[in-house]
């Protein structure tokens, strides 16, 4: 069945459009996720790159169009089905959203203790392997408050990993990380992609370390998506809107993740 | 001028009547979800003691206090009329029926409620509860229903420890500081209680357990998305269940009656 789902798109979304507070934020989405790589959606700080990505899982719903994963119109879903769909996914978000009552090995076996019936040893086993995979061995101990961003991060990591999902969302997973950090974030992401062979939904303005890491490039801008291609090619786009991003990437990150570190501005 | 007060008005009841709506979804999707398995006991026992346990030394003394100082006032109005022997009934009374659920139902409020609120909204501001979402688990089921139903059965055993202490209380005032004979405050007061008393009692209890739990949690699932939201939506959460405990018991009561 996989071989013959193999060439088609895992997750498409057709004509999206959501207003939030009055605020039109998606104009018309039409994108196209292929299947086991790593696609990332840049775009403007607040121009709705996150609520993209919740449409994908149906966290947010959208006001018209449709979201399809594997050809199912998520959006018109019961909540039964729709947690049937969510098995495929993880996602990783901006803050790694780590349940602060858990430490970190609770928090990575969460999913596994919620959605499995595996004995005890087998998933302390299967956490250890997790934690080890992130480069967290000897944290799992350790309560949320107690960890720096990026450890945060890799323990989102492998509590989305753990059940071994088709699909990954990472929502801006460098926001507020150093640059050097950042990178060794981005290079496990690319790792265990590698590894384990999800299919990454990244959204991001980390340019132009994303090109290196991203088998396709989207762009959103003003609500739609302008421009979609293959990483190398994205990058030598005719798109003059993209390409002012693109270009002045270096000094658009330094204005855009000032904004980003206020409270309330989320994208 | 007056079109625009008008059109205010119309704009705060149309808000109103749609965020009485949406409160009441809440509570029924929590309902639904309370009933569907998997049920989660371990929560429930560790919203029981969080609620229960926790809130029992604040509860401990402010029924001690009432019943004493109800012991206090109810002996000198009393005295008046030569009647000192019914303090027993007349303190007994007051708390079983009123004292007792409501002061025990703002105790928790002020203690549990506002934790419930603030914990909840904190999940809802770092993205605890989409991740929930996220990995198919309910939210309403794993975070508010077990709060819910701790709640409702916690509610009567703290009144009834309210209701024990703060008749005691009377006790220690009345026979042990005023000089009431202590058989007089006992038999008064098992004389004039009557089990519709305390069943009306309990009942209330349940009642101000649901609305508590209800409007502490609703408020803290729809925080908006930032540190001033978080602390309009406690307060807001106090001063609702505040209200909403005494104009409900006011309504349990008139119809007990």
């Amino acid at each position: 069945m996989k071989s013959k789902q193999g060439s088609k798109p895992v997750i498409r979304l057709v004509g999206v459009e959501k207003t939030l507070g009055g605020q039109p934020v998606l104009q018309g989405v039409n994108l196209e996720i292929p299947r086991g790589k790593i696609t990332t959606v840049i775009g403007k700080s607040g121009g709705g790159k996150s609520v993209l990505l919740k449409h994908m899982i149906g966290l947010l719903k959208p006001d018209r169009g449709q979201v399809l994963v594997d050809e199912i119109d998520i959006a018109r879903l019961g909540s039964r089905e729709l947690n049937e769909v969510r098995k495929k996914f993880a996602m990783l978000f901006q803050s790694a959203a780590l349940f602060d009552s858990l430490n970190v090995f609770e928090n990575v076996a969460f999913p596994l203790r919620e959605k499995t019936i595996m004995k005890e040893a087998e998933i302390e086993r299967k956490v250890l392997e997790m934690l080890e995979a992130v480069g967290l061995t000897g944290m799992g101990h350790k309560f949320p408050a107690e960890l720096s961003g990026g450890m945060r991060k890799r323990a989102g990591l492998a509590r989305a990993l753990v059940m071994g999902p088709e699909i990954i969302l990472f929502d801006e997973p460098t926001t507020g990380l150093d640059p050097l950090l950042a990178r060794t974030i981005h290079d496990l992401i690319v790792e265990t992609q590698r590894k384990f062979g999800f299919t990454a939904v990244m959204v991001s303005h980390e340019i132009p370390e994303i090109f290196g890491i991203s088998d396709y490039v989207a762009m959103l801008l003003d609500g739609v998506i302008v421009e979609m291609a293959p990483s190398e090619e994205f990058q030598r786009t005719r798109h003059p809107a993209v390409r002012e991003f693109i270009n002045v990437g270096p000094r658009t990150e330094v204005v855009t993740s000032g904004e980003s570190r206020r409270p309330g501005t989320h994208a | 001028m007056v079109a625009s007060a008008v059109a205010g008005f119309g704009r705060d009841t149309l808000w109103l009547v749609g965020e009485m709506g949406r409160m009441m979804v809440f509570l029924i999707s929590t309902v639904a979800w309370m009933v569907r398995p998997p049920f989660r006991f371990l929560q429930v026992l560790k919203q029981i003691h969080f609620i229960g346990v926790k809130s029992l030394f604040v509860i401990v003394l402010t029924g001690a206090f009432t019943g004493m100082v109800l012991g206090l006032q109810g002996y000198y109005s009393l005295r008046k009329f030569g009647a000192e022997g019914w303090l027993g009934s007349a303190v007994a009374l007051s708390i079983i029926r009123e004292l007792g659920p409501v002061l025990s139902a703002l105790m928790v409020t002020g203690r549990a409620g506002s934790a419930m609120t603030a914990e909840i909204g904190i999940m809802r501001i770092t993205e605890q509860i989409d991740a929930l979402d996220t990995m198919a688990v309910n939210p309403m089921q794993y975070l508010i229903a077990p709060k819910v139903l701790a709640s409702v059965l916690i509610m009567p055993m703290l009144c009834s420890i309210f209701d024990l202490i703060g008749i005691y209380g009377g006790y220690l005032v009345g026979v042990e500081l005023l000089g009431v004979s202590s058989g007089a405050y006992t038999s008064s007061l098992e004389s004039s209680v009557e089990w519709k008393d305390v069943y009306g009692g309990f009942l209330k209890a349940i009642s101000f357990g649901v609305i508590v739990s209800w409007v502490c949690t609703y408020k803290g699932y729809n925080t908006t998305m930032s540190a001033e939201g978080l602390g309009t939506a406690t307060t807001e959460a106090v001063v609702l269940s505040s209200v909403l405990i005494l104009i409900w018991d006011y309504f349990v009561t008139s119809v007990l009656m």
